[in-house]
């Protein structure tokens, strides 16, 4: 049985102009210890998924499902006091704002020692050493005598390694990260990522890391699945993706990476010409059709699921690749600490 | 924190000076005062016998200068009509003011901020339109007929309440209600608005990512932060109470500060006056000081602006 089981979900936002179907029939699984990253621009649909799987979607928001289970357990069936008392515990979420997700009238350490006194039967200078401990373990210095600072008194980069201590608190079986490093300098998101990829390891989570940075999903990632536009448009393991991409949205995302030694300056990057569609309003057949090269008739009536390699599956009507040429030699080497 | 309070304290100060000068400068400004105290039918010997009796023909920083001094030790000199001295004047009506102003500001935040919260979190209900055609209400009716209609209904028909007077406990639940109706749309809209704001935060979503169940929420993370706009607010009312006091004063013969103003500004009695603006502008600046530092306890990013 998968930690995580998402078959066919769906969520519709009702707008002024209609029903938006931000979310189309999206599906994968996780297991323990694996790292999910789930890549797409802005609008694709990753964060509301991430956040449908916590049961944190604005209020207006629709979810449906075919199934959705979190190791075992029907989400959708769930009582409002059974999901409040697996938010935190066992499935625990890092936002993408560092510097507002925090609340400005409480310090550090009352905010993490609330966290596991929530679902802990603990007393407060137990919540305390773990908040230290686990303040030491993601790298903050110092770590007592943060406890009594504000948010206000830490750096983006302090904050969400506050953020990600927090996460830990009760030792969750799935940690999801929203963008964890987007707000951050460059070479604090380096930092991070490490550190989320050593702390899944280490503690065995399951991670699911929301990202629009491919270099992140090489680094980190064992799975990835692509959105665009509402949809799951390949997914699989990250070799296998970035191998031998087999959608053009894929593609296109890959060919806009620059590669060291292969992209001379000046040279200018892969585009994806055009622009998102409206998700607005009933849809039919495949929604990157309007920028694709090889859009044919038959894109406008279904959208295939098919397997390219054991695990890897992907939308589109075009035969799979097995290798591609031009795929950018994406650090994936150095992923896993050997 | 210290360098807070003392930048606070400095400010709250230069306000109190400048006041100052505006209530010592009201009393020259309203015409030959020697004139005022000696009388129409007196001689220009008298008023001038009157002049120099009051130090009224020294130069005016002087003279500022030794009524400042006074009215730093509470000393405003005695009152043109009452035989007493002001000091002692005020000090009598001042405790049924306060007492009125303190019970109406508590009336107006138990009824105003739970209903503001309530409407935040029922956003579009019955409840949120009720309580915005309460506040539309609250706006449009007047102190005075407010008063008049409560001693009607709960005085004269029920006769469940004193109609006037400041004896009693009992004799100031009308009062503080038609004072306070007055304070109560401003702070649940403020408090509604600001639970809007705090609600949609991406703090709350963290709090509710933990695991926190609703009212925790709710009360610890976003009503704190809510409340602090609330804070100023209610000073800033508390003031307006003090000073709107008059009305209700007036319509319940209580016999306060305000009353007290009334009568002192019917008969040209200035140096009453004087010490009720001196007073009244005090005990504003202190509460703002109050509200200030209640904020920064509230909010730690506010100590160290």
């Amino acid at each position: 049985m998968p930690l995580l089981d998402v078959d066919h979900l769906t969520i519709d936002i009702p707008t002024e102009g209609g029903l938006l179907h931000a979310v189309n029939d999206v599906s994968f699984t996780l297991e323990r210890g694996e790292t999910l990253a789930i890549v797409g621009e802005s609008g694709s649909g990753k964060s509301l998924t991430s956040l449908a799987l916590m049961d944190l979607l604005p209020s207006k928001a629709i979810r449906r499902a075919r199934s959705l289970r979190f190791d075992g357990i029907d989400l959708q069936a769930a009582s409002e006091r059974d999901k409040e008392n697996l938010r935190g515990d066992r499935m625990a979420m890092i936002f993408q704002e560092p510097m507002t997700s925090l609340n400005p009238a409480y310090t550090i350490g009352d905010q993490l020692a609330e966290a596991l006194r929530r679902h802990r039967k603990v007393d407060r200078k137990t919540a305390r050493d773990r908040a230290v401990h686990l303040l030491e373990r993601v790298g903050i210095t110092a770590a007592a005598s943060r406890l009594g600072q504000y948010p206000h008194q830490l750096s983006g980069g302090l904050r969400q390694r506050v953020m990600i201590a927090m996460g830990l608190m009760c030792e969750p079986d799935l940690i999801i990260a929203d963008e964890p490093t987007t707000a951050l300098d460059v070479t604090i998101q380096a930092q991070i990522l490490k550190l989320l990829r050593d702390l899944q390891q280490e503690f065995g989570m399951a991670l699911i890391l929301v990202t629009h940075d491919l270099g992140v999903v090489a680094r980190v990632a064992t799975k990835v699945a692509v959105m665009y536009a509402g949809r799951l448009v390949e997914t699989g393991p990250v070799e296998a993706v970035f191998g031998a991409p087999s959608h053009p949205y894929t593609r296109g995302l890959l060919r806009a990476i620059p590669v060291p030694g292969r992209t001379r300056p000046g040279e200018p990057l892969g585009t994806i010409p055009g622009q998102v569609p409206s998700l607005v309003g009933p849809l039919s057949g495949c929604s990157f059709r309007n920028r694709c090269d090889h859009a044919q008739d038959a894109c406008a009536s279904e959208i295939p699921d098919r397997t390219v390699t054991p695990g890897h599956r992907m939308a589109c009507i075009l035969d799979p690749v097995q290798t591609w040429a031009e795929a950018p030699a994406l650090a994936l080497d150095d992923r896993r600490p050997q | 924190m210290l360098m807070f309070l003392l930048r606070r304290l400095a400010v709250a100060l230069s306000v109190v000076l400048t006041v100052s000068v505006i209530a010592f400068l009201l009393l020259h400004l309203s015409g030959d005062l020697a004139l005022a105290i000696a009388g129409p039918e007196a001689s220009p010997e008298q008023v001038a016998q009157v002049r120099a009796q009051f130090g009224l023909d020294r130069p005016m920083i002087v003279q500022y200068g030794a009524w400042l001094a006074d009215a730093a030790r509470f000393d405003f000199g005695r009152s043109f009509y009452f035989r007493d001295t002001v000091a002692a004047l005020v000090v009598q009506r001042m405790p049924v003011t306060l007492t009125l102003g303190a019970i109406s500001l508590g009336v107006a935040l138990v009824i105003a901020i739970p209903l503001g919260v309530l409407a935040a979190v029922k956003r579009g209900s019955w409840i949120d339109r009720a309580a915005l055609i309460f506040c539309a209400l609250g706006q449009a009716i007047p102190t005075f007929w407010l008063g008049l209609s409560l001693i009607i209904l709960f005085a004269v028909n029920l006769r469940w309440l004193p109609v006037s007077g400041s004896a009693t406990w009992a004799h100031y639940v009308l009062p503080s209600v038609a004072l306070g109706w007055y304070a109560v749309p401003a702070v649940m809209r403020l408090t509604r608005n600001g639970m809007l704001d705090v609600l949609a935060s991406d703090y709350i979503r963290t709090a509710r990512a933990k695991g926190l169940r609703w009212p925790q929420v709710l009360f610890k993370h976003a009503l704190r932060n809510a409340v602090v706009p609330v804070v100023a607010l209610a000073a800033v009312q508390f003031g307006f109470m003090l000073g709107g006091s008059i009305v209700v004063e007036a319509v319940f013969s209580m016999q306060g500060l305000g009353h007290l103003a009334w009568e002192a500004i019917a008969r040209k009695d200035f140096p009453v006056v004087q010490a009720v603006v001196m007073l009244l502008a005090t005990i504003y600046i202190g509460l703002t000081l109050l509200a200030d530092l209640l904020n920064a306890w509230l909010d730690p990013r506010i100590r160290v602006a």
